[in-house]
């Protein structure tokens, strides 16, 4: 029986969960003109998680005989969750009801989506993590179709849900060879037992501890588990491709971080060739096929299966300053990011949207505010100073430099400069291209801008005065790592 | 035992437990297998056209059996499954019920009071309306 | 003397008032706001360096951090302002150079359309340039170095409808990058070596952790990043492009203050430069050489702004002779009293063509010192000044750096100094005998302004007073000397002073410049008042050297042909060969291959999902292979 204790130090769970099934029930009383409201109501919830998350801060709560944990990493993450969360509702709430699909469903699975992201980052038991992501996933393939009358978004939809069932499978494949091999799915307790029955070489382990990380991949779209991730961002609706990009991607990397930390930290060595590999194969991959994309989703798709490449390097130097620089880069990422997506999501004719590269010409004469915030997230995410996406690129190579992983470094460093290249074309083509033909429109909602003037706030932000977030992140490591 | 030393080596301490899986494994084949073999041996042979006709809940088939079905027809099935899901959790819950004290009562409630909700949700959206 | 901070705040606050609230302003708040935030800029850094003089000289040095921009575990770096002597002169200069500047600009840029523009920019250049000059460590001065490069190119181009100055803009930028690229890699390195990027700590444990080979390195790549900000050979030539910016656009960055910034570098870290005696000689030979080489391209100059930006970088020159000779405080002195006299000429320059409806050819001037007695004047001032006629600034300033550059024992770079003296003397008495003596030669049609006067008229007041008060400045202001090198003794208390010569010497020395200046201005008089000498005379005498001179030695051609060109085509055959072959090639074949899968849509859809499923199996192949066989 739960602990009033307990209770509390899983409220922002629970007040979530609460909060998608009232927006569910909700919706059966509201009628279809005045769906907006759903989108306020579930806002509202988002603060309240919120709320409590701050409240819980420094807690350090080992909950439920294990299986969660309520601490200072957790709730790091589970912010950078609500708030990529809340920005993607504000770029939603126009947009689905322009586009005729504004069913209450939409917030309901996307607060379970983000519930699941939650349970992954404190999960303390490998079930928890697997429950975590399917309540993530199994949400994502409905609102990847959420426009179920296009073919794309069909197509979307039911590609991401087949090639997800697989790596789901091989997740839980990895999760019944640990158990097999370490006889617990705790993963304090699978420490212990690698320690205790020497079980450092064992082949079972190594096995399930790499059908986990495909898995995880998968989630984080780390090439060559990627190939999903620009067909489903084409055919989902931009917000959610922009919440997918972010949530699903810092939900990933928090589960890792978990495993990893938690109960693999002594097979260290024995994962980072792989990694490496992994992160190389990632960033090149993002950002060569990149450079040939004349898509603005497909061209962010791809952009951040390089991001991903570039935040396994923090995980790579597992030092406290690349765990901590992750963190950073997870929220500077979920700024910048979904920044880009709610620019987009602005530039649209009611139903038409405008995805081609070109429709960007002429925007700095046309929207010159829209393209200044446009310029800006493209200056974070090509990683020029003083913006967010500097200063968490800086901070994760130069913990790969510090942890001896310069070669790595030097090669991430030039993929960021060839990055640059297809960034800095968007701003090229925004202020010295003429339109060739008719000019792209703009849709003008107070929320999106409100979504889109948050983003600007928090790259800058975290560019010009990141301390008080570093310090925050260091903090969510110390009990792992040391100061 | 001398043949216990050569099993352990044979066969880790872990692997134990999966060779107990194996053997189950191995008597669930042949069971089947052999009821099959030994009706075949003993059973008559006398073949008929209503004997080799589909069964379909007792009623004969009209037109082709590889036919769509209506996509309603899946709704209708997971609905349906509420119930199963629920009638399922009831049963062990209700046989322990003695032991499991006041915190399983309201655990219950919770459980039905969701399942209750995810039913009037369909019911709502019209999931139960044969159109 | 916390208030430093608001030297770079109300610049900071300027632009964003003028940008944002620009439009409720109308012009004249804009002005207001813009004039009024370089000015109390200008007001707090008298204040702190009032505050300065009242602490004893030995601790007149304080940081005032504001706040920590990037730290993990033990690397740290802060956004924190230094502030001493060399600093707190600098501001003064920028501030108040920048404020005289902002107030003309009210009058020169009136009937722009792009009025509010133009003063965000320019405010926030004056934050730039601040930030800059303020900052306590490497990655500061680097922000602000890219910043004021940036404020410089969008300022060039600020007329971007005209081609010139667009292409001028992109000119400055591309080749101020690759000074920029030296200058990163030497921050690099001092970050590699040192583990820090703070002022007091690279400069405190300098002498103990630096090889010479180390120094000399470092170094040269932080000068190379001077050669380019401050145009020095080989990358000066992006200067006198830039000068299709707004005339007062180039007073203020491209004479008085940007391109001082190089100085100002290689003075802030002088410790690492005295470590490397290579760098110093390479500082002064560079020095030397530009002095000379743009003075003589600035005697065949026809264009008045284009006169005056040679000169500009012939006397930038004059500042790294001063300080490669190790004579930091002659340098900063020159460099002030440069400020005041070349920002002088530029709004001078911008005056005169203000009356004259933009006319810049100075052959088609000449007489306006009859229409334009303001002006006149005080461009004479500036004339004198630059010159090196005492009791003008420019004279001690200048005499300063020769005789320091004799006293080091240079005496080829000090003889190369006191020809350009004279040169110098000649091509600005050619422009100003030709601009404001004798006869006017502008048409009828170029004199016609818009309020349809038919003679030029002096500048209104809002630009008079400006030039007035700089002229005052140009002629008194070298009496600023000793007072200087006074207040900046203890920045580089470390340094050796320079042997101070026998006052004989001294006084030689001090005879044969002027002399050397009599002389360029005597010939200058002969050919262009008493024109008892033709310059075309002289000119088509000399032929070859006349024709190499007038066309800026053909670098911008050599450079044309031997860089940009082959890049040029190299680009165009890849954008050819890549963007239409490669990537429309990809493009069009998806296209086709969509439109074919147009029929069967759903067998191409399994399709796919299956190889992405066999790509993804071969990737879980790849991982369990690695992580089990290792």
């Amino acid at each position: 029986m739960p602990t009033t204790q307990e209770l509390i130090a899983i409220s922002p769970e629970i007040i979530l969960a609460l909060w998608a099934l009232s927006v569910m029930f909700l919706d059966l009383l509201i009628a279809q003109s005045r769906k907006s409201i759903l989108a306020y109501w579930s806002l509202l919830g988002l603060l309240l998680a919120g709320g409590a998350e701050f409240s819980l801060w420094g807690r350090e709560e080992i909950l439920f005989q294990g299986a969660f944990v309520q601490d200072n990493l957790s709730l790091f993450l589970d912010l950078v969750l609500l708030l990529a969360t809340g920005l993607s509702l504000l770029m939603a709430k126009g947009y689905i009801k322009d586009l005729e699909m504004e069913h209450g469903e939409y917030y309901t699975l996307t607060l379970f989506a983000t519930l699941g992201g939650m349970l992954m980052a404190g999960a303390g038991d490998l079930l928890i993590v697997f429950l975590g992501l399917e309540v993530l996933s199994l949400s994502l393939y409905v609102l990847s179709g959420f426009r179920r009358t296009e073919p794309m978004a069909q197509e979307a939809s039911l590609k991401y849900f087949l090639l997800g069932a697989f790596a789901s499978g091989f997740l839980l494949y990895g999760i019944a060879l640990v158990f097999g091999s370490t006889g617990t799915t705790l993963l304090g307790g699978i420490a212990v037992a690698i320690t205790e029955g020497g079980l450092l070489g064992d082949p079972l382990l190594l096995l399930g501890l790499g059908l986990l990380g495909v898995g995880l991949s998968f989630k984080v779209a780390l090439v060559p588990f990627h190939m999903w991730t620009p067909d489903v961002y084409e055919g989902a609706p931009t917000p959610v491709a922009g919440y997918m990009s972010v949530v699903a991607k810092a939900a990933g990397f928090a589960a890792a971080l978990r495993i990893f930390l938690s109960a693999f930290l002594q097979l260290a060595g024995d994962w980072t060739l792989l990694l490496s590999l992994l992160a190389l194969l990632t960033m090149s991959g993002g950002n060569i096929i990149a450079l040939a994309q004349s898509n603005m989703k497909r061209l962010l798709a791809y952009s951040s299966i390089a991001h991903a490449g570039y935040i396994l390097l923090g995980v790579i130097a597992l030092n406290s300053w690349g765990l901590s620089s992750v963190l950073f880069y997870l929220a500077a990422y979920g700024f910048m990011n979904l920044g880009a997506f709610a620019v987009i999501v602005a530039l649209r004719d009611g139903e038409r949207e405008y995805l081609a590269l070109n429709d960007y010409a002429g925007l700095g004469s046309r929207h010159p505010l829209l393209a200044l915030s446009m310029a800006i997230f493209m200056l974070s995410l090509a990683g020029v100073p003083p913006t967010a996406g500097f200063l968490a690129k800086f901070y994760i190579f130069g913990a790969a430099v510090q942890a001896g992983y310069g070669w790595l470094a030097i090669l991430a460093v030039l993929n960021s400069v060839l990055a640059a290249f297809y960034y800095l074309r968007v701003i090229v083509i925004m202020y010295m291209r003429e339109p060739a033909g008719q000019v792209a429109k703009m849709t003008h909602s107070p929320a999106l801008a409100l979504a889109i003037f948050l983003a600007v706030i928090g790259t800058v932000q975290l560019g010009l005065f990141p301390a008080a977030v570093v310090e925050l992140a260091q903090a969510s490591l110390f009990p792992f790592l040391g100061s | 035992m001398p043949g216990c030393k050569t099993y352990a080596i044979l066969f880790p301490a872990m692997l134990q437990d999966y060779l107990l899986l194996a053997v189950l494994l191995v008597v669930a084949t042949i069971f089947p297998i052999g009821g099959l073999i030994t009706a075949f041996i003993i059973r008559p042979h006398r073949p008929g056209k209503i004997k080799g006709d589909t069964y379909e809940c007792g009623l004969e088939t009209i037109g082709e059996t590889w036919v769509q079905f209506r996509v309603q027809y899946y709704i209708y099935a997971l609905v349906f499954l509420i119930f199963d899901i629920e009638t399922i959790f009831l049963l062990p819950w209700a046989v322990a019920y003695n032991q499991l004290g006041l915190f399983s009562l309201i655990e219950m409630f919770i459980f039905l009071a969701l399942l209750l909700g995810g039913l009037v949700y369909a019911w709502r959206k019209g999931a139960l309306e044969w159109i | 003397m916390d208030f430093v901070r608001l030297v770079p705040g109300f610049p900071l606050l300027g632009v964003v008032l003028v940008a944002l609230t620009g439009r409720f302003l109308g012009r004249r708040g804009t002005a207001l706001v813009a004039c009024g935030a370089v000015g109390l800029a200008f007001a707090v850094a008298l204040g702190v360096t009032g505050a300065l003089l009242q602490t004893p000289p030995e601790s007149r040095e304080v940081e005032v951090s504001l706040f920590t921009w990037a730290a993990v575990s033990d690397f740290q770096v802060d956004v924190s302002l230094l502030l001493d002597p060399l600093s707190a002169v600098m501001i003064l200069v920028v501030s108040g150079v920048g404020f005289l500047i902002h107030v003309y600009s009210v009058g020169y840029m009136a009937q722009d359309p792009g009025f509010r523009r133009y003063f965000a920019y320019l405010n926030l250049f004056v934050f730039s340039m601040v930030i800059l000059v303020l900052a306590g460590n490497f990655l500061l001065l680097y922000v602000g170095w890219e910043l004021v490069g940036l404020c410089s190119y969008l300022l060039i181009s600020f007329w971007y409808e005209r081609k010139e100055a667009a292409k001028a803009g992109m000119k400055a930028f591309v080749t101020t990058r690759i000074g920029d690229f030296g200058f990163a890699l030497g921050i690099f390195l001092i970050f590699a070596t040192f583990h820090t990027l703070d002022y007091a700590e690279v400069f405190g444990s300098a002498s103990q952790v630096l090889t010479t080979g180390l120094a000399t390195a470092i170094t040269l790549l932080l000068f190379l990043g001077a050669v380019g900000k401050s145009a020095q050979i080989p990358l000066y030539v992006w200067l006198p492009d830039a000068m299709e910016g707004p005339t007062p656009v180039s007073a203020l960055i491209h004479a008085a203050t940007m391109v001082t910034a190089g100085v100002y570098m290689v003075t802030r870290t002088h410790v690492l430069f005295e470590l490397a005696p290579i760098s110093m000689l390479v500082v002064a030979v560079i020095g030397a050489a530009t002095a000379f080489y743009a003075a003589t391209i600035a005697t065949a100059q026809d264009d008045i702004k284009r006169v005056l930006a040679y000169s500009t970088i012939s006397q930038l020159g004059y500042m790294f002779l001063a300080v490669g000779v190790g004579a930091y405080a002659a340098g900063i002195f020159h460099l002030t009293t440069h400020a005041f006299f070349k920002a002088l000429m530029f709004l001078g320059a911008g005056s005169v063509m203000h009356a004259l409806a933009g006319e810049q050819d100075i052959q088609k001037m000449g007489g306006l010192r009859w229409t334009m007695p303001l002006t006149s004047i005080t461009f004479l001032a500036g004339w004198l000044a630059i010159s090196g006629i005492p009791p003008f600034s420019g004279f001690f300033s200048k005499d300063e750096i020769l005789a320091s550059a004799f006293a080091s024992g240079q005496i080829l770079l000090w003889l190369v100094g006191v020809i350009t003296a004279g040169i110098t003397a000649f091509y600005m008495s050619r422009q100003v005998f030709l601009v404001f003596f004798g006869e006017p030669r502008y048409s009828q049609h170029t004199a016609i302004h818009a309020e349809h006067r038919s003679v030029p008229h002096e500048s209104p007041w809002i630009m008079t007073i400006p030039l007035a008060i700089l002229a005052v400045l140009a002629a008194l202001g070298g009496f600023l000397g000793p007072v200087l090198e006074d207040f900046l003794g203890p920045v580089f208390a470390a340094s050796e002073a320079r042997q101070s010569l026998p006052p004989l010497n001294e006084a030689a020395l001090i005879i044969l410049s002027v002399a050397a200046a009599g002389l360029g201005i005597f010939i200058a008089w002969l050919g262009y008042i008493r024109r008892g000498v033709d310059p075309k005379l002289v000119a088509a005498r000399l032929g070859l050297v006349y024709r190499l001179v007038r066309n800026k030695y053909y670098v911008d051609e050599v450079y044309h042909a031997l860089l940009i060109r082959p890049v040029w085509q190299a680009a165009s055959v890849l954008a050819t060969a890549v963007d239409q072959a490669g990537i429309d090639g990809v493009v069009n074949a998806l296209g086709s291959i969509m439109q074919s899968a147009g029929r069967g849509l759903r067998r191409v859809q399994t399709g796919f999902v299956r190889s992405y499923a066999l790509i993804f199996l071969v990737g879980v192949l790849l991982v369990l292979a690695i992580s089990t066989l290792r």
